[in-house]
């Protein structure tokens, strides 16, 4: 339906018309067929095979879009924890610690092209067992764990020149523990630069994604990878604990939660192990009154609304300059009224399912204290799936800074709004905050660009741009978002004792 | 009949200012033989605190000098402490636990190591930082920025060299550093504070106290604006320090254990000790019309 739209006509501009979709038609399923080749139970890859976990312990993953189980994950135990890192003692013993750099490229490389071959099949297996929308897991996730096999695979016997004039060795086994937002690119930004740097994994996958994990274990059997160099150890935190505490783990690498992250620094206080942490974040995406309005407010919906704002870095706070708010919050709106939410694997949906129960009480939680506190709530009309845990896309207006919706991480769709009337206001309101991930600029001046890039307290800043990620672009936070970085040239020296 | 001499009093420096503690208390810095020398500055919790506020206040102001001044900065304190390098080493050997000669040596390494940190200032970001070949139409690039505050705690010995070697690589990047110096023999790091005020280094970016480590290691640990440590800590201090630290996730260095022979490596010196105390940023932007 064509209508005419409210801006008044004058003489400089066209009386424009607008297309209205809403709830007129309804979109026929596109569902994403591949099939996943899921197994209905799956076991731990310990030592180069697969076993049933010592424990004997078993919990269901669950499908988020469907709340149906999706196969039987194993429980890993003190047993299978003490014989994955035995194993990777053993790996790095044996095989790892006495391959060249360039045969261990070799295996990245392998790794990095049966990944693509199988890509299709491990992104329905993503979408169905996290929740994310088909259109990500195959367009983002899956290409981007392949393509940090390659940046890696390529860097294993160039390490001296990432590290110039340093003496530098791999720690050995290491402890990896990864988050549900992006399981396997996690896995993938984990374990490439680990093994090109030489050490040998015991790796984690969250609790309520496991599957393509495990399933990413047949991929290491195919390559032929030597046993015991990566041992992947499904569990929940309690198997997370064994984990950071095991006296044969010489590092932790961990992404997830600020909380989480503390408990770790303070487990592992005086024990000498090294350490990488990507904790929590609150980004602030700035938006000035010079800025390309239309392609402003797509970035805005891409960093808050992308994997349903289930990332770290994930723009959760937009400052938008006061002469503008008005103009630019109506056509936000106007935005997310057009988002479509629902099945993960239908190839038009934006926003797919929340992670788990647990998440969305969290998400309800926030915007509750957001409502009470005295925020105005502003929610798209979608209709949303009868089954399954999902979220309308929410944002509030007239946030305060002291708001909890303004200083704690949400992780869900659900973006706060702040105004700003100068550019010194907007950098303090911007760094207001114990997190320091990830900050967005839109502007079109070129010296504003870099006097914020330099001001914001952030590890990566996207402008005129938001939620770009590459193998070779370092990220990681400031403050309390955590030390080290992942990707890059910059993420080789966390993986190795240089002195 | 011999001139009696003038004694000096000795004192904290913080905020470009030579200070007592807050509380008045002092210890007392013997010799050879137990004879008593002077009377040292036994800093508080409190004076750490005061010091880490002036610290962040001129940080920022060191940070934003382009990297050359720094470097020339850094140059001018070598400057200042080689014209008084006897004196350092009069003091290094004060209380007779090493020889004179041995107390020249430590100066002069220590000299420079100054001069290798001058002429890093501006060239580290070189090395450390780059463009990042990302795919897709963007221009990425990763560069370096200091963190912000960082306590040091120097080791009892070598006393000066320990200060000197935590203490230059943290701020010739643009941090600034609240330093706790030696225990046992603070009587160097009491005249290194006269070399800081002459040596054109803006007051507070380094700021030297003086007293017992127990007394002041979890305000170290503990103070949310020190954004990282870097420390000389025994196994017990370190799991203290590390645990107090967890809750502000602090950037911390710990030199446990290391023998006094390990500060006069030359591989001591190095870019990484640098890097120790460095943010990586990295701003993405499109490339286009």
């Amino acid at each position: 339906m064509l209508a005419k739209s409210k801006a008044k006509p004058s003489s400089t501009r066209r009386n424009t018309v607008e297309l209205l979709f809403g709830d007129l038609w309804e979109f026929d399923p596109a569902p994403e067929l591949a099939d996943p080749k899921l197994k209905e139970s799956y076991a731990l890859f310990i030592d180069g095979q697969f076993a049933a976990p010592r424990s004997r312990k078993y919990f269901d993953s669950i499908n988020p879009g469907t709340e149906k189980a999706l196969a039987s994950i194993p429980m890993a135990g003190k047993a299978d924890i003490d014989a994955a890192f035995q194993a990777a003692d053993s790996g790095y013993r044996k095989y790892w610690s006495k391959m060249s750099g360039n045969d261990r490229g070799k295996y990245l490389y392998r790794i990095g092209r049966l990944l693509q071959d199988r890509s299709r099949e491990f992104a329905v297996a993503e979408s169905m067992d996290g929740g994310k929308p088909i259109k990500e897991s195959r367009d983002f996730d899956l290409p981007m764990a392949a393509a940090h096999f390659f940046y890696y695979a390529g860097w294993a016997d160039k390490l001296e020149y990432a590290l110039p004039g340093a003496n530098f060795k791999p720690y050995g086994p290491v402890g990896q523990i990864i988050p549900w937002n992006f399981p396997l690119l996690m896995l993938a930004w984990k374990i490439a630069p680990a093994l090109a740097t030489g050490n040998t994994v015991v790796i984690k996958p969250a609790e309520t994604t496991s599957i393509t994990a495990l399933k990413f274990a047949e991929i290491l059997q195919e390559a032929d990878l030597p046993s015991g160099v990566v041992n992947i150890v499904s569990g929940a935190g309690n198997t997370g604990q064994l984990i950071v505490n095991h006296s044969g783990a010489n590092k932790i690498a961990f992404t997830g939660s600020t909380e989480v992250g503390k408990a770790i620094l303070r487990a592992t206080a005086g024990s000498g192990k090294g350490l990488t942490l990507e904790l929590g974040g609150k980004a602030a995406n700035v938006v000035f009154d010079d800025a390309p309005i239309d392609q402003a407010v797509e970035g805005v919906i891409n960093g808050i609304f992308f994997n349903q704002g289930h990332v770290c870095c994930a723009g959760s706070r937009l400052l938008i300059q006061e002469s503008i708010a008005k103009v630019f919050v109506r056509k936000l709106k106007h935005r997310i009224a057009s988002l479509r939410v629902g099945d993960p694997l239908d190839k038009n949906t934006d926003i797919g399912a929340i992670n788990s129960r647990e998440q969305l009480q969290k998400i309800e939680r926030l915007v509750e204290a957001g409502v009470h506190e005295g925020a105005a709530l502003f929610q798209s009309s979608c209709s949303l799936p009868r089954r399954g845990w999902y979220y309308r896309p929410s944002i509030f207006e007239g946030v305060t800074q002291s708001h909890r919706i303004a200083q704690e991480e949400i992780f869900g769709p659900v973006l706060s709004i702040l105004t700003f009337r100068t550019i010194s206001e907007a950098i303090e309101k911007a760094n207001n905050t114990a997190y320091g991930l990830s900050a967005g600029v839109w502007t079109d001046k070129g010296s504003k660009i870099l006097k914020m890039s330099a001001a914001l307290k952030a590890g990566v800043v996207w402008a005129n741009t938001y939620n770009k990620f590459d193998p070779s672009s370092p990220f990681g936070g400031y403050k309390e978002s955590g030390f080290g970085r992942e990707g890059g040239k910059q993420g080789i020296c966390d993986y190795l004792k240089v002195s | 009949m011999a001139r009696l001499p003038i004694t000096k009093t000795p004192k904290a420096y913080v905020g470009g200012k030579f200070i007592r503690s807050e509380s008045r208390r002092v210890y007392p810095l013997n010799g050879k033989k137990g004879s008593f020398i002077c009377n040292i500055p036994q800093c508080t919790r409190k004076d750490t605190r005061n010091a880490v506020v002036v610290a962040a206040k001129v940080g920022t102001n060191w940070a934003s000098r382009t990297p050359y001044n720094r470097g020339q900065i850094l140059y001018r304190l070598g400057e200042m402490m080689e014209a008084r390098s006897e004196e350092l080493a009069q003091a290094i050997a004060l209380t007779g636990n090493l020889s004179i000669a041995s107390a020249r040596k430590e100066v002069a390494t220590t000299v420079d190591c100054v001069i290798y940190y001058a002429g890093w200032t501006d060239k580290y970001e070189q090395v450390l930082g780059n463009t990042n070949p990302v795919s897709g139409s963007f221009l990425n690039f990763s560069v370096t920025e200091p963190i912000g505050v960082v306590g040091v705690i120097a080791a009892d010995q070598p006393s000066l060299l320990s200060l000197i070697g935590l203490v230059i690589p943290v701020i010739c990047s643009g941090n600034s550093v609240v330093a706790l110096a030696s225990s046992t023999n603070a009587y160097p790091a009491i005249l290194l504070g006269e070399m800081l005020a002459t040596s054109d280094l803006p007051g507070g970016v380094v700021n030297i106290l003086t007293g017992f480590r127990h007394e002041v290691l979890e305000t170290f640990a503990s103070h949310e604006h020190l954004r990282g440590l870097n420390l000389c800590l025994d196994k017990d201090e370190q799991k203290i320090a590390e645990t107090l630290a967890s809750e502000s996730v602090k950037r911390i260095c710990i030199h446990s254990r290391q023998t006094d022979q390990a500060w006069f490596d030359e591989k001591h010196k190095s870019l990484y000790a640098i890097r120790n105390f460095l943010e990586f940023k990295t701003t993405w932007h499109p490339i286009g019309a």
